[in-house]
C-alpha cells in the first residue's frame, strides 16, 4: 500500500507541475523566452487565493479572486518586461525574469512576513479519504480534478473556437496566422493571461495542500518547471502534461531510492541536465536550443 | 583596523574575485552562466578538506582552484552543446545539483556544513591581506586576459560564433578556456572564504548566491572589468552602509537588475563612457 500511497503523492504533484508549466511553454513556444518569473505569478496567485478566502470566508471565491487578478499581471510582466528585450539574445530577458523573481519574492516576505499566511479555515487540508487502505487527502483529488477539468477546457479551447485555434496558428506559423488576419500581439496577451491563470490555480491548489502560502513557494518550483518544459520537448502541450507527471512520479519514488544521497529537488535538475546533453532539443521537440 | 572593517573588506576581496571571474565567462565570453555559486562551493568545501586533512594553506588553495576549475571544465562541455538560454538554465540546474548533492553527503558535513575548519595562522589582518592580494591579481589578470588576443578571440566567440569560426577560431576551445580560467579564480575565491569563515555549509553557495554575482556583473557592466570590480565594491557595501539594503537585499538586488537590464543594457560602464563622452563634447 505504501508504494500507492506514493503514486497518489507523484500524480497529485505531477498535475500540479503540469499546470505551472504549461503556461511556461506556451510563453517559450510563443516568444522564446524562458519565462522565470512564472514562479511569481503562481505565488501571486497563491496569495490572492488566501487573503480573498480569508477575508470573504469562501475558498472559490478565492481563486476567482486570483484567476482574475494574475492574468493582469502576467499581461503587465510581458508589456514592461519582455517585449523591449526581445531584440537582444534570449538569455538577456531570461535573467530580467530571475531579477524579477528574486525581487518579487523578497516583495511577498517584506509584505507578509518570512512565516507566511495560512487558510483561517481549510476544510480541504485535513479530509483524507480510506480507499481500501489507500489514504487520500480531498486536496489531492481536488488538485486532480482541476487539473483534469483545467486540460479539457484547454483542449476544447484551443480546438473548437476561433479565437484558440487562431492562438495555436500563431504558435505554429506566425506570419501566415498573421496573413489570415490574426493580430500577434493579442496572441500574445492572451497567452500570458492564460497561462497566468492556471499558475494561479496551482498557486492556490498548493497552498490548499500545505495550508500555508510563504515566500519561497515558487522558488524551487519554478526552476523545476523549467526543467519539466524541456523534458516535455518546449512549446509542446502534450509534452509538458507527461513530463510534469513522470516528474511528480519519478520524484515520490525517487524520495526512498535516492534520497540518500541527493536531495529530492535535484532529481528534476539531473534529469535536465542529461537531457539537454543527450537531445538538446527535448524527447519530442526539434529545435536546436 | 576593527574586526568589523577586516572581515568586510575580505568579503569584497571575495566578492570582486568571484564578479571579475564571472564577467570572464559571461561577459568576455558570452557563455551566461546562472551557477556560479556551485564552483565557488566546490573550492570552499575543497579547501575545507584540504586543511581539515593537512592544515597547509598552499595545499587548500591549490585543491580549491583545481576542484573549480575541473567541475567549470566539465559544464563547460555543456556550452559547446547548448547555447544563451539553455546554457543559462544548464548552469542553474547544476548549482541545484551541487547543494541538493552535497547536503545528502556524511563525508562533506551534510545539512551542518564543515565546521572547526583550523585557521590559516595568518590572522584575520592576514587573511584580509592575502584576499586583497588575490583580488588585486584577479583584476591585473582579467585586464591582461582583455587585452589579449585570447579575450579577442573570447569577445569574437561572444559576439557571433558563427562568424568567429569562419576566422578560423576555434570557439570551442576558447569556451573551456573561459570557463576553466573564470571557474578555477571562482574555487580559489571558495578557499579564500574557507579561510575567512572556518565554517561551511552548503546553503552559502544556493542559487541566489549565483543570482547575486550575475547582478553584480549586469550592475557594472557586462565586459568591463573597471564596471564590475565597481558594482561589486558597491553592492557588497550597500547593505552594510544602509539599514534599509540590508534588510531589503533581494528586493534591492533584483530590482537593480531588472531596472539596468530594462532601461540601460550597459551597465555603470556605458553610463560612465556616456557621461564621459558628453563632458567631452561640450
Amino acid at each position: 500500500m505504501y508504494y500507492i500511497d506514493l503514486a497518489v503523492t507523484g500524480i497529485s504533484f505531477g498535475c500540479m507541475y503540469a499546470m505551472m508549466s504549461v503556461g511556461l511553454t506556451l510563453v517559450y513556444g510563443l516568444l522564446r523566452i524562458l519565462h522565470v518569473a512564472h514562479a511569481a505569478v503562481f505565488a501571486l496567485g497563491a496569495y490572492v487565493t488566501v487573503l480573498v478566502a480569508n477575508a470573504t470566508g469562501s475558498i472559490a471565491l478565492g481563486f476567482l479572486a486570483a484567476v482574475m487578478v494574475t492574468p493582469l499581471f502576467g499581461m503587465a510582466i510581458y508589456r514592461l518586461l519582455y517585449e523591449p528585450l526581445l531584440k537582444y539574445r534570449p538569455d538577456v530577458p531570461m535573467i530580467a525574469s530571475v531579477g524579477l523573481l528574486v525581487l518579487m519574492q523578497d516583495a511577498f516576505r517584506i509584505i507578509f512576513g518570512e512565516q507566511g499566511i495560512t487558510f483561517r479555515r481549510n476544510a480541504f487540508a485535513f479530509t483524507t479519504f480510506n480507499f481500501a487502505g489507500v489514504t487520500v487527502s480531498a486536496v489531492q483529488i481536488a488538485i486532480v480534478v482541476t487539473a483534469a477539468a483545467v486540460f479539457t477546457g484547454l483542449h476544447l479551447f484551443t480546438t473548437r473556437t476561433r479565437i484558440g485555434i487562431g492562438w495555436r496558428a500563431t504558435v505554429s506559423r506566425p506570419q501566415i496566422a498573421a496573413s489570415f488576419g490574426i493580430d500577434p500581439i493579442k496572441v500574445r496577451y492572451l497567452n500570458f493571461a492564460i497561462g497566468s491563470a492556471l499558475a494561479a490555480v496551482a498557486g492556490g491548489l498548493v497552498a490548499l495542500l500545505n495550508n500555508l502560502v510563504d515566500p519561497g513557494i515558487g522558488f524551487v518550483v519554478s526552476y523545476k518547471a523549467l526543467a519539466i518544459i524541456v523534458l516535455g520537448g518546449l512549446g509542446s502541450v502534450r509534452g509538458t502534461l507527461i513530463a510534469s507527471l513522470v516528474l511528480g512520479l519519478v520524484e515520490a519514488y525517487g524520495t526512498i531510492f535516492i534520497g540518500a544521497w541527493l536531495d529530492r529537488d535535484a532529481i528534476a535538475f539531473l534529469a535536465l541536465i542529461v537531457l539537454l546533453m543527450i537531445r538538446p532539443q527535448g524527447f519530442t521537440g526539434v529545435r536546436t536550443a | 583596523m576593527s574586526a568589523y572593517e577586516i572581515s568586510i573588506v575580505s568579503i569584497i576581496g571575495i566578492n570582486v574575485i568571484l564578479a571579475v571571474s564571472l564577467n570572464m565567462i559571461s561577459g568576455f565570453c558570452g557563455q551566461i552562466s546562472l551557477g556560479h555559486g556551485a564552483f565557488f562551493g566546490a573550492g570552499a568545501y575543497a579547501a575545507a578538506l584540504a586543511m581539515v586533512g593537512t592544515a597547509s594553506v598552499p595545499l587548500a588553495i591549490i585543491a580549491a582552484a583545481l576542484t573549480g576549475s575541473l567541475l567549470g571544465i566539465v559544464v563547460g562541455f555543456a556550452s559547446l552543446r547548448v547555447r544563451t538560454d539553455f546554457l543559462a538554465v544548464t548552469t542553474i540546474g547544476v548549482n541545484f545539483l551541487f547543494v541538493g548533492f552535497v547536503r545528502k553527503q556524511a563525508w562533506l558535513g551534510a545539512e551542518m556544513g564543515i565546521s572547526g575548519i583550523p585557521a590559516t595562522g595568518l590572522g584575520a589582518a592576514g587573511n584580509m591581506t592575502m584576499i586583497l592580494l588575490f583580488a588585486a591579481a584577479t583584476i591585473a589578470l582579467s585586464f591582461y586576459i582583455s587585452r589579449s588576443w585570447m579575450g579577442f578571440a573570447f569577445r569574437a566567440v561572444g559576439e557571433d560564433e558563427g562568424a568567429a569560426a569562419t576566422l578560423g577560431i576555434n570557439s570551442g576551445a576558447y569556451k573551456l578556456a573561459a570557463f576553466g580560467i573564470g571557474t578555477a579564480l571562482a574555487g580559489l575565491a571558495g578557499g579564500l572564504y574557507t579561510f575567512f569563515t572556518q565554517f561551511i555549509t552548503a546553503d552559502a553557495f544556493d542559487f541566489i548566491f549565483s543570482v547575486m554575482l550575475m547582478a553584480m556583473v549586469v550592475i557594472g557592466g557586462i565586459g568591463s572589468t573597471w564596471g564590475v570590480v565597481v558594482a561589486a565594491v558597491g553592492l557588497t557595501l550597500l547593505p552594510e552602509a544602509i539599514r534599509f539594503v540590508n534588510d531589503y537585499r533581494l528586493l534591492v538586488f533584483g530590482g537593480l537588475l531588472v531596472l539596468v537590464i530594462r532601461l540601460a543594457p550597459g551597465g555603470l560602464a556605458a553610463l560612465m563612457q556616456r557621461a564621459f563622452l558628453l563632458t567631452r563634447r561640450s
